[in-house]
C-alpha cells in the first residue's frame, strides 16, 4: 500500500467485555482524522482500531427476553424431536442491547438473536406460532454488509413485532461472501417476499427457497448489488464558485 | 435475426447491459399483429391463445406515481395482477452512509414526500437510541415531533383522498382535499421554512422553535381544516356513486393482512386496531388522549372512513400538543449536550441563511478551542457508539421502520428504512385479481402507495 505510515501501524488491544463469549470484529479502522496517503505527521496516523459489534449478553437478560428465550429454546427442542434444529444448533448467541437505559424494562432495549442461516425459518415459524410467543408480523428484512466480518461477511437482520404481547424483536443471520445462501423465510412470512428480494437486489445474498428471486429495485440486467461496501457510491465532481466539490464518495471522511 | 453487417457504429458502452452481449434479440420472442377485423382474432392469430396483457404505468395518470401494474385481463376482469417498482430508486440509503448522522434527516425527509416528517422523526429516535439520549430529549421537542407528524399524517390522508377521488372522477374532492393540505403545509412553511423536503427534526430534538404567534395561526388554521374535513365527509361517505365504486372493492381480510403485514388504515378496517403509536408509543404518545379508529368492512370504503375519521383523531392530538406547546414557551428544543445538539443559534445571516453574527463572533471572539470544536462539530458531525437500533412509527400509511448501523463513526454505517408502501404493495395481487380492471384503481388508492417511498 502507498500510505504507509512512519514508524509502523500501532493495534489499539481489544479484550473481550465480561461474559462475552464470541467477539464480532466487522471493522478495523485506521488513523484518526480520516486523511489517507498524505503525510500525517501528527502521530496518530499509524493508529489501528478495530471495531466490534455488541457480543453476546450474559444471563439474566431481564424483562420479557429471558422469558421469550426459554420459550424458543423449549418449542425448540420440542420441535428438534421430529427433525428440527435444537436450540444450540439454532441459535448463535443473544443480544440485548440497552441503548443507555438503566435496564431491560425500558422502551428502547432490544432483543436481537442471532441464528444459524439454515435454521433460520425452523426459527421464525417457533416464534410465529408458540402462543407465548405469537411474533405474527414481520416488518422485513434488512441486508448489512461487513466486508471485515471473516466468514459472516452478509448479514441480513429481520424484524419481528408481536401484536398480542405488544414486542418487538430482532433475528440476524449471517453469510458468507463466497457462499451467500441463506434459507428464506417466505413459507413462514409470505410479507417477506419482495423484502428478501430487495435484499437480494442490494447484497447479493440469496434466499433459497425464495419462490421467485428477481432484482426488485434495480434494472433486471444490472451488473453488481449496490448496497454493498465495495460498491462505488459514484458521482461527478461538482464546480462551485471556482472551487470543485469533489463527489462525496471521495471526500474526506473522519470516520 | 442475424448479427448486422452494416457499418453500424459500435454499440455504446451501456450500464446495466453485461459486456459482449449485443445482441440481445435473438433470446426475445417478438410477435407481430396485423390485418383488419376484431382485435381478439388478431391477437389469437398473432398469439395463438386469448391472454392480453395490459401495462398499467408506469406512467399512467391512476397509478400514483410511477407505478408500473401488469394486468392480464380477460374481458374486463383482471385475472392477474403485478405490481413493478423501481422506476423512482434513487439510492437514498447508499447516500445516506456518505454523510453525517445529522445530514441523514435531509436524506431521508425525501424518501415518501408525501409524509416527509416520519421519515425524519423515525430516523432520529432511532439514532437517538444508539446515542443513548432517548430520555433526554427536552419534552418541549416530543411536543413539536407530534405536533408536526400529526399535522403531517392529515396533510397525507387529504392527499390520499383527494388523488383516490380525482382517479374516480371526482374532482371536487381532490380540490378540497388540496386546498385543505394547504392550510396545514402553510403551518410546516412557518416552523420548517418549507413545504417539503423540511429536514426539521434532527437527532437530538428539532432544528428551531416554533415562530412566535405560532399556536394562534395553528388554531386558526386548524378551525378551516376541520372546516374542509366536513366538506370531504359529506361530499364522499353517503355519496351513492362513490359508494358503489368502493364497497366490496379491494377486500383484504385480517389473515391476509398479517401474512402480507399490511399495516395501518388497511389493517385496522379489518377490525383490528393495531396502531404503533398504542402498542409501541414514542414522542410521548402515551400521554395524548386519542382512538384508533377500526371497521369491519375490509374494503376500499371503510379504508376511507377510517381516513377520515384518523385526520379527526389527529386533530384531537394536535389541539392537545397545542396546549402544551403554550404551557413549554421558551424550553428547550436540543438536547443539553453540545456535542449532538447543532453547535448554533439559527437566524438568518447576511447570506440569507446560517448562524446569526453574534453567534459566531462570539465564539471566534472568546475561545480558540470553542472555535475547533464548532468547526469540527459542523464538519464531521458527532459520534455514534458501535451498535444497531430499530425503530418504529406509525406513519399515515402503516408501520415505517427505521434500522440503523453505527460503527463508531460519525456517519451511518447503514440505514435501512421499511417503508410502509414497499410492504403494502405486495398485496395489489390479491386485492385486484378477480375484479375488474376500473377496481384496480381504486383498490391501489385504498393501499395509497407513494412511490418515493417505496423505491427510495
Amino acid at each position: 500500500m502507498s500510505d504507509v505510515t512512519p514508524g509502523g501501524d500501532q493495534g489499539s488491544a481489544l479484550t473481550p467485555p465480561e461474559g462475552a463469549a464470541t467477539f464480532e470484529v466487522v471493522e478495523v479502522k485506521k488513523g484518526m482524522f480520516g486523511a489517507q496517503g498524505s503525510g500525517d505527521t501528527s502521530g496518530y496516523g499509524g493508529l489501528v482500531t478495530p471495531v466490534a459489534m455488541p457480543a453476546a449478553s450474559p444471563r439474566p437478560y431481564g424483562s420479557w427476553f429471558d422469558q421469550v428465550v426459554d420459550v424458543l429454546a423449549e418449542v425448540l427442542e420440542d420441535a428438534a424431536r421430529t427433525g428440527g434444529p435444537t436450540f444450540d444448533q439454532a441459535v448463535e448467541k443473544v443480544v440485548v442491547d440497552l441503548h443507555g437505559a438503566a435496564s431491560a424494562d425500558a422502551q428502547q432495549a432490544e432483543l436481537t438473536i442471532h441464528v444459524a442461516r439454515e435454521h433460520v425459518a425452523a426459527v421464525c415459524q417457533a416464534l410465529r406460532d408458540d402462543q407465548d410467543l405469537r411474533f405474527e408480523l414481520s416488518l422485513g428484512v434488512s441486508g448489512v454488509h461487513y466486508p471485515h466480518d471473516a466468514g459472516r461477511e452478509l448479514h441480513a437482520v429481520y424484524h419481528l413485532a408481536s401484536v398480542t404481547h405488544s414486542r418487538r424483536l430482532r433475528l440476524e443471520v449471517a453469510a458468507p461472501d463466497d457462499d451467500p445462501h441463506i434459507r428464506s423465510t417466505t413459507s413462514v412470512y409470505p410479507s417477506n417476499d419482495w423484502h428478501e428480494r430487495e435484499t437480494y437486489d442490494f447484497f447479493g445474498i440469496v434466499f433459497d427457497g425464495h419462490p421467485a428471486l428477481t432484482r426488485i429495485e434495480m434494472p433486471d440486467d444490472w451488473v453488481g448489488h449496490p448496497q454493498r461496501k465495495d460498491y462505488p457510491l459514484g458521482g461527478i465532481p461538482v464546480e462551485y464558485k471556482g472551487a470543485t466539490v469533489p463527489p462525496p464518495d471521495t471526500r474526506r471522511s473522519y470516520s | 435475426m442475424s448479427a448486422p453487417t452494416d457499418h453500424r457504429p459500435p454499440p455504446a458502452p451501456h450500464a446495466t447491459r453485461p459486456a459482449g452481449n449485443e445482441d440481445m434479440s435473438s433470446t426475445v420472442r417478438a410477435f407481430e399483429a396485423y390485418g383488419d377485423g376484431d382485435w381478439d382474432d388478431i391477437a389469437r392469430e398473432a398469439i395463438g391463445e386469448e391472454r392480453i396483457v395490459v401495462n398499467m404505468g408506469p406512467q399512467h395518470p391512476s397509478t400514483h406515481g410511477v407505478l408500473r401494474l401488469m394486468l392480464e385481463i380477460d374481458g374486463e376482469t383482471v385475472t392477474e395482477a403485478r405490481a413493478g417498482i423501481g422506476y423512482l430508486h434513487t439510492g437514498i440509503e447508499k447516500n445516506m452512509e456518505f454523510r453525517t448522522w445529522t445530514q441523514g434527516t435531509t436524506f431521508c425527509t425525501r424518501m415518501d414526500y408525501v409524509a416527509p416528517l416520519f421519515q425524519e422523526a423515525a430516523y432520529c429516535l432511532a439514532v437517538e437510541k444508539l446515542l443513548g439520549i432517548t430520555d433526554d430529549i427536552p419534552e418541549r421537542a416530543s411536543v413539536i415531533r407530534v405536533l408536526m407528524m400529526e399535522l403531517n399524517r392529515i396533510a397525507s390522508h387529504l392527499v390520499c383522498l383527494g388523488t383516490g377521488g380525482n382517479e374516480m372522477g371526482a374532482t371536487t374532492v381532490m380540490t378540497i382535499g388540496f386546498t385543505a393540505r394547504e392550510e396545514i403545509l402553510r403551518l410546516f412553511e412557518a416552523v420548517t421554512g418549507l413545504r417539503m423536503n423540511h429536514a426539521y427534526i434532527r437527532p437530538g430534538g428539532v432544528a428551531v422553535d416554533t415562530p412566535e404567534g405560532f399556536t394562534t395561526q395553528a388554531r386558526a388554521a386548524l378551525k378551516n381544516v376541520r372546516g374542509y374535513l366536513k366538506q370531504l365527509g359529506d361530499l364522499m361517505l353517503a355519496n351513492p356513486i362513490f359508494k358503489a365504486r368502493l364497497t366490496n372493492v379491494g377486500v383484504l381480510n385480517l389473515s391476509g393482512c398479517m401474512a402480507l403485514a399490511v399495516t395501518g388504515p388497511v389493517l385496522r378496517s379489518t377490525g383490528l386496531p393495531y396502531d404503533v403509536r398504542k402498542d409501541n408509543p414514542y414522542c410521548g404518545y402515551e400521554t395524548y388522549d386519542f382512538d384508533v379508529p377500526t371497521s369491519k368492512g375490509a374494503d376500499c370504503y371503510d379504508r376511507v372512513v377510517l381516513r377520515v375519521e384518523e385526520c379527526y383523531q389527529s386533530l384531537k392530538i394536535i389541539e392537545q400538543a397545542l396546549e402544551r406547546l403554550d404551557r413549554t414557551e421558551g424550553e428547550p428544543v436540543m438536547v443539553a449536550d453540545k456535542k449532538i445538539a447543532w453547535p448554533a443559534q439559527l437566524a438568518v445571516g447576511g447570506d440569507g441563511q446560517g448562524n446569526s453574527l453574534e453567534h459566531i463572533k462570539k465564539i471566534m471572539g472568546t475561545s480558540m478551542e470553542a472555535l475547533i470544536h464548532h468547526f469540527k462539530l459542523v464538519t464531521e458531525g458527532f459520534r455514534v457508539p458501535v451498535g444497531q437500533a430499530w425503530q418504529t412509527v406509525e406513519h399515515p400509511r402503516g408501520e415505517l421502520g427505521v434500522h440503523v448501523v453505527s460503527d463508531g463513526g460519525t456517519r451511518p454505517y447503514r440505514a435501512h428504512f421499511r417503508d410502509p408502501s414497499f410492504n403494502n404493495l405486495q398485496a395489489t395481487s390479491v386485492m385486484c385479481e378477480g375484479g375488474q380492471v376500473a377496481d384496480v384503481v381504486v383498490a391501489v388508492a385504498s393501499l395509497d402507495p407513494v412511490l418515493g417511498g417505496v423505491d427510495r
